[in-house]
């Protein structure tokens, strides 16, 4: 009941702050002017003058691909060196060594790709400067890159130019007005509850025991909060926001939480203001809300319910809920939560421990990361969910007896090719990946728990890693080479694939003459397409990984009953 | 009288036929162009190879017969496949064939250049040659008349037994090969070298020797691939997930597993629907140059329809009687119908029937010993001089008021109001005279075609815009269009004013169809997405257009729209069906596959079938019959009616989307029964 | 193209100083004006001496402490994580045998029907501060007993360190095992003058 309560709760004040928000950035991708301009525009104009951009300058799709893939590059580039060289750099309190090439190969990627998974332990393996540098940078920059390329593409869906826009102008207004405002707002809430903000790296108490125990601190707050508005999941720490410094308090959890979905919900408002079509928009946006209760729903019960492994313990309960890997003070209910939203908008971090969940408990977040289009990530969610849409119009639009349209431009081969590739990525990045891995002794050498739930450890770092998610079943060995590399390039082309394809969708739509509504155009605004909506993306999604879910999540559950 | 153009599908020729092709067709070569079902028919050899050497194919050895039986029914699977696409083809080549019954070797009469006749063979003729036809004769070639008027049976080629006029000079001057002079004589100069007649290239087209796919098509063959793409890897990668959970699945399984999940229904029947779709068009006796534009014509936005002869008749039909000056209605329409007795043309005949309608009688004598008044241009009066001598006319108004004038009659005040009232309506007033009084006025109206009302409300329905066009001026037009219902009118047009009209709304986004005959047409027939030309026009107009009306009906378009809206529904409610019957498959094979390492997966056959190996089979049997279990659809095409887009979506995910989820659950669990129990498995 | 990259570099170097260094120190100072014990990991001093966050949990083995759940990084808290042990692994239930079986010989009395299962899990972070109320009350008669007091004051000191929840409705009943074992300290002291 609790969880019910915490989870409408959120709802409600995700719905209340949609519109203003979405309006927000509809207002900084559309150039609008804005009261905030006095403060906003000398930093911009700073920022343009130093790096000599012309934020005039238009870009057609590919110029917009070509220059937000060069930025992304470069900015790789300059990091990965960073953390091969970090221990000789300043702000080390915790000794920490130079990152080996296959594991900062894999950071980079990481992180530039919005997916934080992470294969390096916190405490020891980064140093400050690195976490600053590097991650906190690219944090923010990873979710400007999915702001700004879902921009151009909705965009392209909107307008009656080839031009996407300005890459660079668009990142620095994202960065600076967005970004960066409610990431300092948020620092501060985090600070107040307890999320260490300071340089001083460790602190060693004398305990009650007469022990001694050294506390890491570090400036956890400025990462913990861009982690989760950026929706990037990379923790300062190795568990993530299961340690008590990440995330303190249920309400640190729950602002954890909102900040996740605080902007793929409002960018969906945004794309209605953009495309004019506020309805659609409010279609996909319910559409996606129900699938994603219901897997909350589901998530919360399994974990109030595991079963037989622990009733055959005997304990108090019947039972009382799997507490293994989870917080006291987030209990067997807001944990599963947390997994669900985290792995609903492709965050990835985590308040407890998702290989020590129930099967079925553990075969939500799974699942989320397979469909990879339940809002999703900053920016890249939208993305795919306009891929799934023009999919969904497509192959139920010519049950109306036209050629399918979306937002009133046709879909044909040139489209229907793109999208369809894109379709593609998702599924054979995660499961040739898990294949190869199992096949390979240096890859099934990396699981660690028996079985079922070994394949679905590998299954959940691929899907983790294709959806640029982040999360993993910790159990899990990334750190070897091998892994380094698989899942490296399975983020890399997770996530360039499908943005450069969608901008590629979005360049030839834009070259459409859209056609005014009439009677007889299949309705993207109606309960009738929401419903469909959530009917091709349950069943494409299923007919995919139908059979690696059952091999792994249900089989396990079907074992253990 | 029409002639039939109805081609049985089922008849014992085209099967037979049928039967055969689909054997030829499994040459790999041909059948790389249906990428789906030329993963099955590598499926196929893949099992054949299992069944023959099961050991290097993860089989026992006392697996051999269930991978045979695997093999057995890919086969038939993709023969079921290839069948349908002959019977499409098939059906097409049958109407080619009647069409070519029309091409006969015929003898020409070539006009040399000194003027003197030579008789040659039809087929030796050159573009630019000029032949001479009498009656009796048959075109021997593709042409316009450039001497003379003749009338020509074309039922050859339209199935329309009434001769029609053509003459030179004008939109009536071409003619087409094949068909016959009836009577007077005509020198045409031919306009096509042999083998690229009209006829020719309708041949082509029926037989779909020269088809090419469409681009829905192709954008969803694209789909359809991308689908099989994913399935491919779902089932290779499969084999090393479930080896590592220690479960074992032969390769005859996973095939079978491959092709039950590759969309195979809607691969199997997506040719035959785009030729289906054709022949519908043809049977309605209209020439579709492509595919692509019985695509276009499912799309259309807006159509472009000429006032006359496509929304009215084109003549003024009596539509009222107005009695003036104190007189009855009874007495107007009395002597309206008294004027007209005599009257032969379509005026004059649609006085007498309203009048006749209206309860008005004429006595059977009253023709005896009157005298008839015929129509002059000068007079602009018509009427009766019977034989008590009552005079009767009825004329146009300026003339009645000369001609009452003269007689020294009066005018009823009235009579202005009724005229003016009716010319604002845009009809035609006629003045009703009996000696020198003015009775009333007949009311000729411009007749809108029965049935046109009906059809541009559902037009609307469908959400596509009709825009008239006409050379009346804004009153008369505006009246008409109110009437029949259109959208929009173009009054006082100029030839350029379609191409214009045609433009702007294709800027707007709009897809337009528009049908004509004229050389003036010919642009914007040409500029249209869907130009539908007459059969009787031009020559130009019939090359600008992509489509051609055998019949000559410009109403047809709308019909035209329904098969093209038709064929993308077809499409569109297969691949969906195809698509959702996997759910139930999944259902059927996964646990089998996995029950005998988890016994407790059973709780997933929630068809609760006989046995794994009957469930694999029963749903790969499911798989192929289902094939020619929907031929018919994909021939016939989804039922369509002029509806809005929500309601045919509600209907047709009703019956394909649900129906494609429950089908195959229904049916597996049959095909289990039966096999079960006959074969005791 | 090679305008183009220099440019890129410019704006990458541009961002990683406004990101990755002007940002987190100037919220460090704000963060530190502000809130200075928490910004600097919540440190408890008795005496004037660190004795533990108030937020990370603390190895507790002596019977006179309350102690907190098992730790998969035995708190050392220079690390962090959980088992990651999945339900359906034999060394999951081995584990939890453990646990409780260890659980049963330090408080001696109590049901295993009793135990609730957040005292014989392994936390996520390995650093959970908390307990269940019911884990603590469990614990107050060994406790009492090795420290002398009365039960009734020891059971009171875990009614006063339960964090309920907020507004009833939000967060879940939790008891800071050091907070705990602090208040019972004075408890001690108290009872000793």
């Amino acid at each position: 009941m609790y969880s019910n309560i915490e989870l409408f709760t959120m709802i409600a004040i995700i719905v209340l702050l949609t519109k203003p928000l979405g309006t927000y950035m509809y207002n900084i991708f559309e150039y609008k002017p804005m009261r905030s301009d006095k403060i906003f525009l000398p930093v911009e104009n700073f920022i343009y003058k130093i790096t000599g951009i012309n934020p005039e300058e238009e870009m057609d799709w590919k110029k917009y691909a070509l220059t937000f893939l060069l930025v992304n590059m470069v900015m790789m580039i300059i990091t990965y060196f960073i953390l091969r060289v970090q221990q000789f750099l300043p702000l080390n309190p915790t000794g920490a060594k130079n990152m080996e090439s296959s594991l900062a190969f894999n950071t980079v990627i990481s992180f530039m790709t919005n997916t934080n998974l992470q294969h390096y332990a916190g405490e020891d393996g980064i140093t400050f400067l690195s976490q600053m540098i590097v991650i906190v940078f690219l944090m923010f920059t990873s979710a400007a890159s999915g702001l700004v390329t879902a921009a151009a593409i909705m965009r392209g869906l909107s307008k009656k130019t080839t031009n996407l826009g300005n890459f660079y102008a668009d990142f620095v207004r994202i960065t600076v007005r967005l970004l960066l405002p409610i990431s300092m707002l948020a620092t501060l809430i985090l600070v107040w509850q307890g999320v260490p903000q300071t340089f001083a790296g460790k602190v060693v108490v004398d305990t009650l025991e007469g022990g001694k125990q050294t506390i890491i601190t570090g400036p956890v707050a400025v990462l913990e909060s861009i982690k989760h508005l950026g929706t990037n999941g990379g923790g300062f720490f190795g568990a993530n926001s299961s340690h008590p410094f990440e995330n303190p308090t249920w309400l640190t959890n729950m602002i954890e939480m909102l900040l996740m979905m605080l902007l793929p919900t409002s960018l969906i408002y945004t794309y209605g203001l953009m495309i004019n079509n506020k309805k659609h928009a409010l279609v996909l946006y319910i559409s996606l809300f129900v699938i994603f209760i219901l897997l909350a729903v589901g998530a919360v019960y399994a974990e109030n319910h595991p079963g037989v492994a622990y009733s055959k313990l005997h304990i108090y309960g019947k039972p009382y809920g799997n507490y293994e890997g989870k917080e006291v003070r987030f209990g067997v209910s807001q944990s599963p939560l947390f997994a669900t939203v985290t792995t609903a908008f492709t965050t990835g971090s985590v308040d407890s421990m998702h290989d020590s969940y129930t099967p079925l408990g553990g075969a939500v977040p799974l699942i989320l990361m397979m469909l990879n289009t339940i809002f999703g990530g900053d920016g890249a969610g939208l993305q795919n969910i306009i891929m799934y849409t023009i999919l969904t119009v497509f192959l139920t639009g010519l049950m109306v007896g036209r050629t399918p349209e979306y937002l009133g431009r046709k879909i044909e081969t040139k489209e229907i090719k793109l999208i369809a590739l894109a379709i593609l990525v998702h599924p054979f990045l995660i499961l040739f990946s898990s294949a190869l891995t199992v096949m390979l002794k240096v890859g099934a050498s990396s699981v660690t728990n028996p079985l079922y739930h070994g394949l679905t450890q590998v299954l959940y770092e691929f899907s983790s890693a294709a959806a640029n998610n982040g999360s993993e079943f910790a159990g899990f060995i990334g750190n070897t080479v091998f892994m380094n590399i698989m899942t490296g390039l399975v983020m890399f082309f997770g996530r360039y694939i499908t943005i450069i394809l969608m901008l590629a969708v979005a360049g030839s739509m834009a070259e459409k003459i859209p056609a005014p509504p009439s009677p007889g155009t299949f309705r993207t605004d109606n309960a009738i397409f929401g419903a469909i909506f959530i009917a091709v993306v349950l069943i494409v999604g299923a007919l995919t990984f139908f059979p690696a879910v059952i091999l792994g999540p249900i089989s396990e559950f079907l074992s253990m009953t | 009288m029409k002639r039939k153009r109805e081609i049985k599908t089922w008849s014992r020729e085209i099967v037979v036929g049928a039967i055969k092709n689909s054997f030829i067709k499994l040459n790999p070569l041909y059948m790389y162009k249906n990428p789906v079902m030329f993963v099955v028919e590598v499926g196929t050899f893949i099992t054949l190879l299992a069944t023959i050497f099961p050991t290097y194919f993860g089989s026992t050895p006392d697996e051999v017969g269930y991978n045979a039986l695997v093999t057995f029914i890919l086969f038939v699977t993709v023969l079921f496949a290839n069948f349908a696409e002959s019977l499409a083809e098939g059906r097409g080549k049958a109407q080619a064939e009647t069409l070519r019954k029309t091409k006969k070797e015929t003898m020409a009469k070539l006009v040399q250049s000194d003027g003197s006749i030579k008789i040659v063979k039809s087929s030796e003729l050159k573009k630019g040659d000029i032949v001479i036809c009498e009656a009796g004769d048959i075109i021997p070639a593709d042409g316009e008349i450039i001497e003379g008027l003749a009338a020509i049976d074309e039922s050859a080629i339209t199935g329309e037994s009434a001769p029609v006029i053509k003459e030179a000079g004008g939109d009536f001057s071409s003619v087409t090969g094949g068909t016959k002079v009836i009577s007077d004589r005509i020198k045409i100069r031919v306009t096509v070298d042999e083998g690229e007649s009209f006829l020719d290239r309708m041949i082509k087209l029926v037989e779909g020797a020269k088809r090419q796919k469409s681009p829905n098509e192709i954008a969803l063959t694209t789909v359809l691939v991308s689908l099989t793409i994913i399935f491919i890897v779902v089932v290779m990668t499969l084999y090393p997930m479930a080896k590592f959970v220690h479960v074992r699945i032969s390769a005859a399984t996973m095939i079978a597993l491959l092709v039950c999940l590759i969309p195979t229904t809607i691969g199997g029947l997506l040719s035959a629907i785009g030729i289906a779709g054709m022949d519908r068009v043809t049977r309605f006796n209209v020439i579709a140059m492509s595919g692509k534009a019985v695509e276009a014509a499912g799309d259309i936005d807006t159509i472009l329809l000429d006032k006359t002869g496509t929304i009215t008749f084109g003549n003024r039909l009596a539509a009222d009687f107005i009695p003036v000056g104190g007189h009855s209605k009874e007495e107007v329409t009395y002597y309206a119908l008294i004027s007209s007795l005599k009257d032969l043309t379509p005026e004059g005949r649609s006085i007498v029937d309203l009048a006749r309608k209206m309860g008005a009688k004429a006595p059977d004598d009253i023709l005896e010993g009157a005298e008839v008044v015929e129509f002059s241009a000068e007079t602009r009066m018509s009427g009766l001089n019977l034989k008590d001598g009552t005079i009767v006319r009825k004329g146009s108004y300026d003339k009645v008021k000369e001609y009452i004038g003269e007689k020294g009659g009066s005018i009823p005040d009235d009579l202005d109001k009724e005229v003016e009232k009716i010319s604002l309506l845009g009809g035609t007033p006629l003045v009703v005279v009996k000696d020198n009084e003015v009775l009333g006025v007949i009311y000729l109206k411009d007749t809108i075609k029965p049935g046109m009302k009906e059809r541009f409300k559902q037009l609307r329905a469908m959400g596509i815009k009709t825009i008239m066009i006409t050379g009346d001026n804004p009153l008369t037009a505006k009246t008409i269009a109110e009437e029949a219902g259109v959208d929009e009118f173009i009054a006082e047009s100029k030839p350029e004013d379609k191409i214009n009209v045609i433009k702007r709304e294709q800027a707007q986004g709009r897809l337009v169809a528009m049908t004509g005959d004229g050389t003036n047409d010919a642009p914007a027939l040409a500029q249209a997405d869907v130009g539908l030309a007459m059969n009787s026009g031009t020559m130009a107009a019939k090359e600008a257009a992509n489509m051609v009306d055998l019949d000559s009906d410009p109403t047809k378009i709308i019909e035209v729209v329904g098969i093209g809206k038709q064929l993308l529904m077809t499409r569109g409610a297969l691949t969906t069906f195809s698509i959702a019957n996997d759910v139930a498959k999944y259902f059927a094979i996964l646990p089998a596959i996995i029950s005998e390492t988890l016994p407790a997966i059973k709780v997933l056959d929630v068809m609760k079938l006989s046995s794994p190996t009957n469930a694999i089979l029963s749903a790969l049997i499911y798989n192929a019959i289902i094939i020619p279990i929907l031929i018919p659809i994909a021939m016939r095409g989804v039922k369509y009616r002029p509806m809005s887009a929500n309601a045919l979506l509600m209907r047709n995910l009703l019956i394909y989307g649900l129906g494609g989820l429950i089908a195959p659950f229904v049916g597996i669990k049959l095909i289990d029964m039966i096999i079960s129990s006959i074969f005791g498995m | 193209m090679g305008e183009e990259i220099k440019r890129t570099i410019k704006f990458t170097l541009v961002f990683m100083v406004l990101l990755g260094l002007v940002y987190p120190f100037v919220m460090t100072g704000i963060a530190n004006l502000l809130f200075p014990y928490q910004a600097k990991g919540s440190i408890i001093k008795v005496d004037g001496k660190p004795v533990g966050s108030e937020l990370i949990g603390q190895k507790f083995t002596d019977p006179r402490w309350f102690m907190g759940r098992p730790s998969a990084v035995d708190y050392d808290a220079t690390s962090s994580g959980g088992t990651n042990y999945a339900l359906s692994n034999p060394k999951f239930h081995e584990e939890l045998e453990k646990n409780i079986e260890e659980f049963l010989k330090k408080n001696p009395g109590v049901k295993r029907s009793e135990i609730p299962a957040d005292i014989v899990t392994s936390s996520g972070s390995g650093l959970d501060p908390h307990i269940s109320p019911k884990a603590a009350y469990l614990q107050v008669k060994r406790v009492a007993k090795v420290n002398g007091l009365p039960e009734e004051v020891v059971k009171k000191l875990v009614d006063k360190n339960i964090e309920g929840r907020f507004l009833g409705l939000f967060g879940e009943p939790r008891v800071n095992v050091l907070k705990l074992n602090l208040s019972l300290l004075e408890e001690i002291k108290k009872h000793k003058k």
